[in-house]
């Protein structure tokens, strides 16, 4: 029999209980849509990150007190806790080590819960504060609008200046220019010299609730104790990365007062270790989906092994006739097996479909790339095949060696 | 005043039967259905096989159907032996050399008529342009040539036991096995469908009628009758049996 013959067959047959095929046929589609999604979406983000979306600029690695993944949890969580913050002091004896060895060396500290307020307008209660230097910007992939960065002067007598992100101007500044107006943030009196060009979100987040003024007067106005410096150091070229990498580690450790035996007490992190600080959590979230999506097929597949039982039974009489005028078994196992898989494909191509279009609506909202992940939707339709094929094995068979006496006599 | 039946040479032998048996075991007991039966079918006879429930009818058109195989004994079909064959070459011999008519039709309900006289050619392998117009040519034949298109629902009984005759005929098989084929029908479709029959065996067609009721069985040239599981008398029918006599 050829290929078409049974195909239509199935689709006749199928067609008659349509409801019936409908459900069954959604049980697969809700497994593999829940995997295709997650799958699309975690795939969206990547190529994101790794085509573009960088934390850092190019070139940069930083050193901070906590590690990327700061969810890590648990003993780990509290071994970083532990550690002593990097003070300002050691950042600056870091910076003094390193001075000539790297084209910027960033200093930075924050605070979260800044508002700046002006002509009775306010910002957002979660403004970021950056304390840091003239690197911040470059450091951190933010281009200048208008107006001037923090300079070294500026650090250097801790002026009462700000560098004032888009959202900020948008909020406070609807309608003139804010170079020389002062603003007041928790309290504090900064007199504006520059803005950043808008950044947009990543992951959700806006970029552009930030504000950046010298670490110097950071530390005066919002405090000193329990606060911890992360360090950025951009090297001269790619091809200086890792020379300046070993350098920095060095100073580093010099600069934390650690002997040769002693562990880092400070976390680095770099492009590269953000992407694979993401690819673990992107990994757990992968088996679980994966996990559960497989669950969820196996229900599925249970569910069409029933339904091809119930109709093995009520089709006792077609299966005689079909045997009487010449059907073999195999004919007989061919034709169920093909609509067990019939219904597990098209119930795995809805999956994928639906799967895709969701993953991406989750990706555009995080501003990341569209993508249609191949290789999953690939594995999505060979497992629906093993599925159809594994559930209504059973079943076919059971009609492939019906007798065809017994059978036609079955009303 | 010869009939041209009597002209006819006999053809060659298309069912050879010798002695065969066939016991079930149902539960502690063993039920003979068929306790020794020897027939021989030529082509182009017209036979019908007669008895009582209970007689080995039905378990005799099974074992000749090839749906069955006998307990013991031996059936030849065509000089090949079938005692011997598996389900597939069963099935093969199911497709190509018999055409089933049944009492209740056993059209599959969803398909037209077009389709279910197309299905033995489909399991035969044939390509769709020649399965098409062999089954449309089919239909034709017996008088439905309006009526490809419909599904059996929308037939009248004796156009659906048409459409059956037609799907026993597509392949142009050796014998046309007919399980009461008028069973479920009015008399006076009934006598159409026995009409037809007849103008296949006129065409050289070999069929075989199993029935109860002797007006039925009236219409073969040749009744086998089976009681207990044995044959009790096989004769031609009166008409033809003076004829032949007169002709020896």
């Amino acid at each position: 029999m050829r290929f078409r013959e049974i195909i239509t067959m199935a689709v006749i047959s199928l067609g008659a209980n349509k409801l019936r095929s409908a459900l069954t046929m959604t049980g697969i589609t809700i497994g593999v849509f829940s995997v295709i999604s997650v799958m699309t979406a975690i795939g969206a983000l990547q190529t994101s990150i790794e085509s573009g979306i960088s934390f850092l600029g190019s070139n940069i690695f930083q050193f901070a007190k906590y590690p990327a993944n700061v969810n890590a949890g648990g003993r780990a969580q509290k071994k970083y806790e532990n550690r002593h913050n990097i003070s300002y002091r050691q950042a600056l004896k870091y910076y003094e080590l390193m001075e000539g060895n790297a084209r910027e060396i960033c200093l930075k500290s924050f605070d979260f819960k800044g508002q700046a307020v002006y002509n009775g307008m306010k910002t957002t209660p979660s403004l970021t504060v950056a304390g840091s230097n003239k690197s911040f910007l470059v450091a951190n992939s933010y281009t200048l609008a208008y107006g001037r960065n923090i300079n070294d002067e500026d650090v250097a007598f801790s002026r009462s200046v700000i560098v004032v992100g888009k959202a900020v101007e948008k909020r406070l500044f609807p309608h003139e220019s804010p170079i020389g107006r002062t603003i007041k943030l928790n309290g504090h009196n900064f007199t504006i010299i520059g803005g950043m060009a808008e950044k947009g979100t990543a992951f959700g987040q806006s970029q552009d609730d930030i504000c950046v003024i010298p670490i110097t007067r950071f530390f005066e106005n919002f405090g000193e104790s329990n606060r911890t410096v992360n360090i950025a150091t951009q090297s001269f070229s790619q091809e200086l990365y890792n020379t300046t990498l070993d350098k920095g580690m060095g100073a580093m450790r010099i600069a934390r007062g650690l002997r040769a035996e002693q562990e880092n007490d400070f976390e680095l992190y770099s492009n590269d270790s953000l992407k694979s600080a993401f690819e673990s959590i992107a990994g757990v979230v992968r088996i679980g989906a994966f996990v559960i999506s497989l669950i969820a097929l196996v229900a599925a597949g249970i569910g069409i092994m029933n339904i091809m039982l119930v109709s093995v039974t009520e089709r006792t009489k077609e299966i005689g006739i079909r045997k009487s005028i010449g059907a073999r078994s195999r004919d007989i196992l061919r034709q169920f097996l093909t609509e067990a898989v019939f219904i597990s494909e098209a119930g795995g191509v809805l999956g994928i479909i639906f799967g895709v279009i969701g993953g991406d609506l989750l990706a555009l909202w995080l501003k990341a790339n569209l993508i249609f992940p191949f290789g999953w939707a690939l594995a999505g339709l060979i497992v629906c095949s093993a599925i159809g094929i594994g559930f209504g094995f059973y079943p076919a068979y059971r009609a492939a060696r019906l007798d065809p006496i017994d059978a036609l006599r079955f009303e | 005043m010869l009939n041209t039946e009597t002209m006819r040479p006999r053809g060659p032998i298309v069912i050879d039967i010798e002695n065969i048996t066939k016991h079930y075991v149902m539960g502690e007991e063993t039920v003979h259905a068929l306790r020794g039966v020897t027939l021989q079918i030529h082509r182009n006879e017209y036979l019908a096989i007669m008895g009582p429930s209970g007689s080995g009818k039905s378990t005799l058109m099974n074992m000749l159907g090839c749906l069955d195989t006998p307990s013991s004994g031996r059936y030849e079909f065509n000089g090949k032996d079938v005692s011997a064959m598996d389900d597939d070459e069963l099935a093969a011999i199911r497709n190509r050399e018999i055409g089933f008519v049944f009492q209740t039709f056993n059209l599959l309900p969803r398909a037209t008529s077009l389709r279910n006289v197309e299905l033995p050619l489909i399991y035969a392998g044939i390509d769709p342009v020649t399965r098409q117009e062999r089954a449309a040519q089919t239909l034709r034949d017996v008088g439905l040539g309006e009526r490809l298109l419909h599904k059996p629902n929308e037939l009248s009984g004796g156009q659906r036991q048409r459409v059956a005759i037609a799907r026993a005929l597509v392949n142009n098989p050796s014998i046309i096995l007919a399980d009461e084929p008028t069973g479920n029908l009015d008399s006076k479709t009934g006598e159409e469908i026995m009409a037809l029959l007849e103008n296949l065996y006129q065409a050289g067609n070999t069929i075989i009628l199993v029935t109860h009721e002797a007006d039925i069985a009236h219409h073969a040239r040749r009744t086998v009758h089976l009681r207990d599981g044995l044959i009790e008398s096989d004769a031609l029918s009166e008409a033809t049996e003076i004829q032949t006599l007169a002709f020896t």
